[in-house]
C-alpha cells in the first residue's frame, strides 16, 4: 500500500493531540443487568457484582493500550448499566443503597472512574420498584463514590410525569444536602432528564437501555478545543465558510473516536455501539464551548447572538460527525456545563450569562441546564419547576433535554463553590425568586404534545 | 480501509542540532525497523521530522520502541512521538 498521508496532516493531527486537547473523552462499556434480578437483594448485589466486574476486567487496560498505540489519550474509562429500577423491581428490600453500594465496589474493582445507571424511567408513571429506587437516589449518592443516577421525567410521546417531577425537585435538594460538606457534590451526580437516550456514554447520564445488546461499548469524543482554534483562523468568514469549517474539524475529531472505539471494542471482545460525538468541555484553558462561542464574535458568551451562535455549531457538528461514523448516537451535540467550561464560569462572571439564556440555549444544544450551582435555600418545588420548564423544552421539541443543578448549603448569589476535577467549580446562579409552589402541588401528567401543526 | 498494523509513525519535533537524524535513524537500525519513508523540515524554526518505518522485523515491540525513542529524544531535548499509522488514515481519509 503507498504511502498517503501528506506530512500537514501528519503535523495536524499531532497538533491537535498536544495542543488542542484531543482526547477521547470516554469508552464506556454497557452491560446488561438484567439477567440479575431476584427476590433477595443480597443475590441481586452478589450477580451484579460478579457481573461487572467480569465483563469489564480489562476495560482500563484495553483502554490504556490502545490510547498508547495511536498517541491519542483516553480520558475516562466507564461503564453504563440498566437501569437498576428494572433489575431491581423483584427486589423485596425497602430501598436499594445496597446495589448502589455494590456497584460502586464493582466500579472500584475494575478501576473505572464513573459507573451510571442508578436510574429510572418513569415517563408515564412509576412501578413500586421506580419509585423505592428514586427515594434511594440521595443516600445512594451519599455513601457512594463512582455511583451516578438519573432518572427520565418525560418523554414527546407520553408527556410529563408531574407527580415525578415534583419528587425529582425534593431529591435533588436531598442529594445536595445529604453531601453538604461536599458543597452537594451528590447532586452533580444526578441528572433528569426529558427524552433520555438509551445509548449515552456520558456522565452522569449514562445507562444501558433496555433495547441495547448484552454488552457493548459507547465511544464520547470530544474537542472543543479543536473547533475553537479552526474558528479562530478564519475571523471573518461569512457563516456558510464557517460552518464548513466546522464540519470539517467534527469529522476528522469524530473518525478517531470512531477509530478507538472499534479497536477498543475488538480487543475487548464485545460489538461497538456508538460514537457520540458531543462537544464536551473541560476546564482545562482553550477546551471551551463558550470560547469557541465568543470566537464567532460575541463579546461575552451569553449575550445577545449566543442561541443563534450555539445552534449554527451544534448543527455542524453534528453533519460533521455524522459523515465520519458508521454509527452515530447518545447525545451528540454542543454540552453547555457551567462548572466544567472556563468560558462558562468567565461568563457568568461578568454577569453576561443568566440562568435564563442557558435555559433559552438548552432548546438548541444537545442536553440541557448542567452542571449549574444554586443559592442553597432553593425550594424543592422551585428545583421541580426548573425541571418541569427543561422537560417542557425537550417534550415540544423532541430533543433530550436535562436538569443538573446543585443547590448548594449555606452558599448564595455570590459565593463560589468548588467541585474539582472534570466537574471544576462555579459561582453560585440567581434562580426566579417568585414561587411555582402550587403549580407543582398539582400533580398528574402533563399530556403529550400534538405532533402535527408544528408552529 | 486496509492499514498496515506493523507501521508506525515517528516524528521528532524539537530545535534543530546536529546529528538528530544520524541518532533516531541510528536507533531505528539497531532494532531492525526499517525506515520506508522520512522527510525533513525547519517549520518556525523547529526541526521536524516525519519518519514511516515498519516494525515487521523489529527486535523490540511497538511499547518498548515507544519508551526508548522517548529517551533518545529527551538526550536531544526533542519531543519524538510514535502512533500507529492507522490513527492518521483514519482521521484525513474516508
Amino acid at each position: 500500500m503507498p504511502i498517503s498521508i501528506s506530512n500537514e496532516e501528519i503535523l495536524e493531527t499531532i497538533n491537535m493531540i498536544e495542543s488542542e486537547n484531543l482526547d477521547i473523552r470516554t469508552i464506556t462499556m454497557g452491560i446488561s443487568l438484567r439477567d440479575c434480578a431476584h427476590s433477595d437483594i443480597d443475590v441481586v448485589c452478589e450477580k451484579i457484582y460478579k457481573k461487572i466486574t467480569t465483563y469489564a476486567k480489562d476495560l482500563v487496560k484495553v483502554g490504556e493500550e490502545v490510547a498508547e498505540d495511536y498517541g491519542i489519550p483516553i480520558i475516562n474509562k466507564r461503564i453504563s448499566v440498566t437501569p437498576i429500577s428494572i433489575v431491581a423491581d423483584a427486589c423485596e428490600a425497602p430501598d436499594y443503597v445496597k446495589i448502589a453500594k455494590t456497584m460502586d465496589a464493582a466500579a472500584k474493582e475494575v478501576g473505572v472512574n464513573f459507573i451510571g445507571g442508578f436510574s429510572a424511567l418513569v415517563q408515564k408513571g412509576m412501578t413500586k420498584g421506580d419509585e423505592k429506587l428514586i427515594r434511594s437516589i440521595p443516600q445512594a449518592l451519599a455513601e457512594t463514590e463512582f455511583v451516578c443516577a438519573s432518572v427520565n421525567v418525560g418523554s414527546s410521546r407520553a408527556g410529563i410525569n408531574m407527580d415525578a417531577v415534583r419528587l425529582m425537585g425534593q431529591v435533588v435538594k436531598e442529594s445536595a444536602d445529604l453531601t453538604a460538606t461536599e458543597d452537594g457534590l451528590g447532586s452533580a451526580k444526578l441528572v433528569v432528564f426529558c427524552n433520555a437516550v438509551e445509548d449515552n456514554p456520558f456522565m452522569a447520564g449514562a445507562f444501558h437501555g433496555v433495547g441495547e445488546p448484552e454488552v457493548v461499548l459507547n465511544v464520547g469524543v470530544s474537542g472543543p478545543g479543536v473547533v475553537l482554534n479552526a474558528v479562530r483562523k478564519i475571523p471573518n468568514a461569512p457563516f456558510d465558510e464557517l460552518a464548513t469549517t466546522i464540519k470539517h474539524t467534527a469529522f476528522k475529531v469524530t473518525r478517531s473516536g470512531e477509530l478507538v472505539g472499534r479497536e477498543a471494542a475488538r480487543r475487548l471482545g464485545i460489538p461497538f455501539g456508538i460514537v457520540d460525538l458531543s462537544l464536551a468541555p473541560t476546564p482545562a484553558v482553550g477546551d471551551s464551548v463558550a470560547d469557541i462561542l465568543e470566537a464567532m464574535g460575541l463579546e461575552r458568551c451569553g449575550t445577545h447572538g449566543t442561541t443563534a451562535a450555539l445552534a449554527m455549531l451544534n448543527d455542524a457538528v453534528k453533519k460533521g460527525g455524522a459523515m465520519a461514523s458508521s454509527h452515530v448516537g447518545g447525545l451528540s451535540g454542543a454540552f453547555i456545563p457551567v462548572s466544567e467550561d472556563a468560558g462558562m464560569i468567565r461568563a457568568v462572571e461578568d454577569g453576561a450569562l443568566s440562568f435564563n439564556k442557558l435555559e433559552a440555549m438548552t432548546c438548541v444544544c444537545s442536553v440541557g441546564l448542567d452542571m449549574i450551582a444554586i443559592p442553597g435555600d432553593t425550594s424543592a418545588e422551585t428545583i421541580a419547576a426548573i425541571i418541569a420548564d427543561e422537560a417542557a423544552i425537550g417534550m415540544i421539541n423532541k430533543k433530550t433535554t436535562a436538569v443538573r443543578v446543585i443547590p448548594v448549603h449555606g452558599k448564595n448569589v455570590g459565593d463560589k463553590v468548588v467541585f474539582g476535577g472534570l466537574l471544576g467549580y462555579a459561582p453560585i446562579m440567581e434562580v426566579g425568586k417568585f414561587s411555582a409552589d402550587e403549580f407543582i402541588h398539582r400533580g398528574g401528567r402533563i399530556p403529550a404534545p400534538i405532533h402535527s401543526l408544528n408552529n | 480501509m486496509e492499514t498496515n498494523k506493523n507501521r508506525v509513525v515517528v516524528t521528532v519535533v524539537g530545535k534543530d542540532r546536529k546529528g538528530i537524524i544520524a541518532a533516531v535513524s541510528g536507533a531505528l537500525s539497531d532494532w531492525e525497523i526499517n525506515i520506508l519513508d522520512i522527510s525533513q523540515t525547519i517549520l518556525q524554526e523547529f526541526f521536524t521530522m516525519i519518519m514511516i518505518v515498519d516494525l515487521t522485523e523489529a527486535t523490540v515491540s511497538f511499547s518498548e520502541l515507544r519508551e526508548q525513542i522517548g529517551l533518545l529524544g529527551q538526550k536531544y531535548g526533542v519531543v519524538i512521538s510514535c502512533q500507529h499509522e492507522e490513527i492518521f488514515q483514519y482521521m484525513h481519509r474516508i
